[in-house]
Formats: structure tokens, sequence, C-alpha cells
């Protein structure tokens, strides 16, 4: 059978499959993602790999408290800016830097007609952060009660390894610091003195940018990414840094 | 003071330079360079990389990490290289290790010159490493094994001076281990990047070692040919033996670099891997096609790999040809190495608007100028070496 058959096939469910059959697997590291043609083919892949594909953590389970999230509301921006300019002023961010952006997307949709997507991003926060792992002298890491990425710009020697090493483009060097510079959640800014949202989430007329904590159920972000059948995306997810900037379209 | 050089500088014996007028022009020239180099160093330091380098925030590592890189590749392999005769005993390689040895130092202080200036805030090193060291950090092992390595190569060097060659043996040993996980650790720098995949992978640690001992190989050859040519030395038969057993090492090595070239190359177009495709593609009919086929594959493995067969590793100026071409092949293999890897930008493939499909990247003054005051300083301490080394001659032991 050819692998493009094997895609169109339909997923027969895992109830069949016995307990005593999944741990066997199990133990050799591998997960049952499905089971097709009454069990003659099984879909196994590594389980690193299905924990890592878990982009949003079990309820209880969140690493940090608070655990600060973002949740962009990517169809609703119309590109105004407003939260960059706020940023800016905020955390006096230089003119040839940023820390946060918007992309744009553009593509053509039935009828001719073209569609536009506008797409902020920033620091995702990751919880696996390749930038905190290559620092030398850890100018740069990841706060423990908060999980923020934070940057301690004295101890930063310019190597510029972690700008290489950021998946998501979200780190620059900024000249008057002698340092790296990134998005830190408005922590030093703003939450640190008692704050309760970032200054890009309070400038956004469009209500595309929710901020908050991920820990506390009753939370704007947790209800977005708890609410059944929506679909919740991250940036490069295959590079395994885990973010904490979700994306939704509701 | 006195006493304590007297032990170390040959007075006597060896190969006693010619002093002329070109000697000295050769050293003033250089010692230009290198102040040259030095102050643009500072200049950028002070003014900002921003408006001095031609490095941005997508491609925040230029030309000054390739040079770097460069220099402690070339070190690295003399280290291995001098290590082969005095370390392991291989008789016939006695004759180039002390050369090899006295440059692998000169090489890395080069490098280490270099790299002084990329980093925005070198004198926060020392203080840094110590109170913020992070064993995950490929860059910390690699400043710290390479801080040893430098060390351990000095005292065996002086120690050769002194004919102690039972210690020089054991901090040969050492140079050569901590040189070695240096080494691999620079190329984990990239290699551990899951965020570009043009480096992530175990290949880069694997290449940088076999490169290094390529490199070596070449290096020897053009340091040994220029000092003899340039003073009118003439070779005795063991050292005319050592060249040719190292050439042959080297070919054997450019052999292994080029199979793994292929397979690189292949790897990365075959099922065109998202991020590595176009990086690969940069290379082979890109922006970088010339940089690739005429430098790295011409200069540096098909050229030099031809030449030292075709005169079986025997006739001196054939063999510094060769090395000639493979120490500017090798050049442009760390340049492409350490840029191409960082041109493919990070939201690529996502059908953004106003996004570059390929990043760019363009030395500046600046950066120029410290380079080539790092080469400069380079050759200042060979030409040196030679003088007050006298040719660097190994006496039977
Ligand atoms: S987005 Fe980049 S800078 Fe932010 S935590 Fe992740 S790797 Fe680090
Ligand atoms: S540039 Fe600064 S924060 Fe980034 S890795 Fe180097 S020392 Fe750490
Ligand atoms: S302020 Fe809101 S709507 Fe405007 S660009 Fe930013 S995220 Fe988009």
């Amino acid at each position: 059978m050819r692998i493009n058959d094997l895609e169109k096939l339909e997923n027969e469910g895992l109830e069949r499959l016995t307990s005593l059959e999944r741990r066997r697997f199990l133990q050799l590291g591998l997960a049952v993602t499905g089971v097709y043609l009454g069990g003659t083919i099984l879909s196994l892949t590594p389980v690193a790999e299905v924990q890592a594909a878990e982009l949003v953590p079990e309820v209880g389970q969140y690493p940090y408290s608070p655990h600060y999230a973002m949740v962009i509301r990517e169809k609703f921006c119309i590109d105004c800016e407003r939260c960059m300019e706020a940023c800016v002023k905020t955390n006096d961010v230089p003119v040839y830097g940023f820390r946060t952006t918007i992309l744009e997307r553009r593509r053509t949709v039935a009828g001719g007609a073209h569609e536009t997507i506008f797409m902020p991003v920033l620091c995702n926060q990751c919880n696996r952060p390749p930038c905190v792992r290559v620092c030398p002298t850890t100018a740069t890491w990841k706060d423990k009660k908060t999980g923020i990425v934070v940057m301690k710009p004295s101890r930063c020697i310019g190597c510029k390894t972690c700008m290489t090493a950021c998946p998501y483009n979200a780190r620059y060097f900024k000249e008057e610091n002698r340092a790296v510079d990134k998005c830190d959640f408005c922590w030093e800014s703003r939450l640190s003195k008692g704050e309760k949202t970032t200054a890009c989430a309070e400038a956004c007329p469009a209500d595309v940018r929710v901020f908050g904590d991920l820990a506390d159920t009753k939370s704007r972000v947790f209800e977005l990414l708890h609410t059944p059948e929506t679909i919740i995306w991250v940036l490069r997810p295959e590079v395994g840094a885990l973010p904490n900037v979700y994306y939704v379209n509701v | 003071m006195n006493k304590l050089l007297a032990g170390v500088l040959p007075q006597e014996g060896g190969l006693e330079a010619s002093v002329s007028g070109k000697y000295t022009a050769a050293i003033g020239l250089c010692g230009l360079l290198t102040l040259v180099g030095v102050a643009a160093g500072i200049h950028s330091l002070y003014a900002g990389h921003e408006h001095t380098f031609g490095v941005s925030r997508e491609v925040p590592w230029g030309v000054l990490i390739a040079a770097y890189v460069f220099f402690v590749v070339t070190s690295t392999g003399l280290c291995i290289v001098s290590s082969i005769g005095h370390v392991f005993g291989f008789k016939n390689f006695n004759p180039i290790a002390k050369r090899a040895v006295f440059m692998s130092i000169a090489t890395i202080v080069a490098g280490f010159l270099v790299i002084a200036f990329e980093i925005e805030n070198s004198w926060r090193m020392p203080v840094g490493n110590v109170i913020g060291a992070n064993a995950t950090s490929n860059i910390w092992w690699m400043g710290t094994l390479y801080g040893a390595y430098l060390f351990f190569m000095l005292i065996e060097f002086v120690m050769l001076q002194k004919n102690d060659h039972k210690t020089a043996t054991a901090f040969g040993l050492a140079g050569l281990l901590t040189g070695v996980a240096a080494h691999s650790n620079l190329g984990a720098v990239f290699g551990l990047l899951n965020a570009r995949e043009f480096w992530h992978g175990p290949y880069m640690p694997i290449y940088f070692i076999t490169s290094a001992a390529m490199s070596g190989c070449v290096a020897i050859i053009f340091f040994t040919y220029i000092a003899y040519r340039a003073n009118n030395w003439k070779m005795s038969s063991e050292m005319e033996k050592a060249m040719e057993g190292v050439a042959k090492v080297g070919a054997l090595m450019m052999a292994v670099i080029i199979f793994f070239t292929c397979w690189k190359m292949i790897s990365g177009i075959s099922g065109h891997p998202p991020g590595k495709y176009e990086a690969i593609m940069t290379l082979l009919s890109g922006k970088y096609a010339l940089n690739f086929w005429g430098g790295e594959v011409m200069l540096g493995m098909v050229i030099p790999f031809v030449i030292i067969l075709a005169v079986r590793g025997k006739s001196m100026p054939m063999l510094f040809a060769a090395s000639l071409a493979g120490m500017i092949g090798i050049y442009f293999m760390r340049y492409d190495l350490v840029i191409v890897g960082q041109l493919v930008p990070h939201y690529h493939g996502m059908g953004l608007v106003d996004y570059p499909e390929l990043l760019s990247y363009t030395p500046s003054l600046h950066e120029n100028l410290v380079v080539v005051g790092g080469v400069a300083f380079c050759v200042m301490l060979f030409l040196m070496g030679e003088k007050l080394f006298r040719g660097h001659v190994a006496e039977d032991h």
C-alpha cells in the first residue's frame, strides 16, 4: 500500500486495542496514535513527541503560578499597530528594534479574491526556551515563579547566541543597554508594579491580545484555551520550544 | 626574566632567519594592519555594531564569527597534526611538530582577537562566565575549554623548547583532548540549534573535527614552505618526508570531507526538507553558488586533493600550491557555513507578504578590517616565531 493511500484510511479508533497491547508499545517508548484495517496497521509515534504535541498543558499541571500566557485572536487583528506603539513607549524600544510586530499573510480564496490575515508576533515565553539554554552567562533565564523569560542586561556579554537560537526572531541587541532586549510581558515596566496586563493588550482596540494567568481556571486565557471544539495553534511547533503565546480564531 | 627566556629561546643551532629589509617591512606591515584592525574593532564597540557592522537582528553572526571559526579550526587541526608525531609516536611527523604547536597558539590567539570584537561586551566575560556558568550552553563549554587548551599548548611549547619531552607530551595530550572537546562543542553551538535547519543535527560536531584535521595538514604545509622559502633554508630529507606524510593525511581528510559534503547536499535537497532545502539551494545555485563551487569545492577540496595525489606528496612547490588553494577554500567553507545557516528567515513558508524569501548579509568595512587585522596578527606571530625559535627545528629524541 502506498503512503498516500494510507493517509486516506479511516482511523478505527483506539478502543479496540487491549491495554496490554498498548502497554507493550509504551514500554518501547512509543505511543499508539491510530488503528487502521482492524488492527493490521498501527500508527505509532514516540511518546516524547506526543507530549510535545500537547501544546496546552493539562489542567492542574501548569509549571508556573501565575502561569502567564497570551492568547491571540488572530482573525480580529486590523493591523492598526497601536500595540506596537504602546510597547515602544512603555518599554523604551529604540527605532531600530521591536519587541512585538505584526506580520501579514495573504492567500487567494475562492472566487479569485484575496484574504489578508494579520499575525501579531512577540516572544513566546517558551516553556523550553532555546535562548535560555545557549546563554553562556545565564544573562537570560526563565523566571521560576511566573515563567517569563527575563534578561539581566549587566550580565549579557553580547555574544548574540540567543538571537541565533530563538526560532521566533524575538530578540534584538539594544545598543543603549549594551545588552539583548526582548519582550518580558511588560514584567519590568508594568506587572512588577502591580498592573494586571501588558501594554499591547491594553492598547488593542480589537481585543486581539488576551493576557492572563493560565493557572487560574476563571481567567479569560484559560477559558479561551479550554472551550470545546476550538482549534488552538502555536507558531513553529516543530522546533519544540513549547510557546506560551497561543493563536485562536474565536 | 632574562634567565627564564634564555631557557625557552634557543641560543644557537637550528636555522638562522635571514635578517633583511624585507623581513622588517613584513613585520611592520603586519603590525600596522593589526593596529588598524584593532582600532576598527574598538571603534565599533564604542559606536555600537548597529552602526558599524553588517550584522542584523535576523543575521546576528557575521564574518567575524566565520573568521573566528576559521582560526580555531586551524588551531585545533595544527594541534592534531603536531600530536601525531610526539604524542602518538609516529616519528616521521616529528620535524613539523614544533612549528605546528607554535602556530596552533598563534592561530587561536588571532581567533580570540577577532572574536573579542564580535562579542559586544567581551569585558563582561571573565566574571560572567564564572558567576553565571551555564552547563547547557555550548558556547560556555567552548570558551572555557579553549581557554584551558591555550594554557596547555603554551606549556607544551615551553617544555618543547626546554627539551623536556616527557612533560611536553603530557601537556600535548591534555591540549589535544581539550582542543577536540572544545572544537566539537563549537560544532554543537551550531548543531544543537533546532531553529536553524541548515545546522541542526549531529553532523556539525563530526564535520568540524574532520575538517580541523584537514585544515591542520594544509596549514602546516603552508607555513613550513613559506618559512623555508623566504629564508632560503634547505629542507632536510626528514622534513620532506614529514611534509609528504602530512600531505597524504590531508588528502585522506579531504576525501572524507568531500564524502560528507556530497551527502549533506543530497540529504538537503531530497524531499525538500523545509528550511534546509532553501539554504542548500542558495549554495548550489543561488547567491552563494560561486562561493560554494569555486571556493569550497574547487579551491578547498578538488584542487588540493588532485595536486597531492598527482605529485604523491613529493614536490614541495606543488604541495605549497595545494595548501594555498586549501587555505583559501577552507576560509570559504567557514564563511558559508556561518552565514548561509542564518539566511532562511524565521517565518519562511507561511505565505507572508513583504517578507524576504532569503535574508542577506554583507560584511561592513569595520568587519573586514578586523578580519584583516586578525590575519595580519597571525602572520606577524608566525614571522616572529621563525626568527626567535630558529626555524622550530626538532632535536632528535
Ligand atoms: S520566543 Fe525566542 S526569546 Fe522568547 S522564550 Fe522563546 S526562544 Fe526565547
Ligand atoms: S547575547 Fe547576552 S543574553 Fe544572549 S546568549 Fe549572549 S550573553 Fe546571553
Ligand atoms: S493593536 Fe490589536 S488590532 Fe492593532 S495591530 Fe495590535 S493586535 Fe492588531
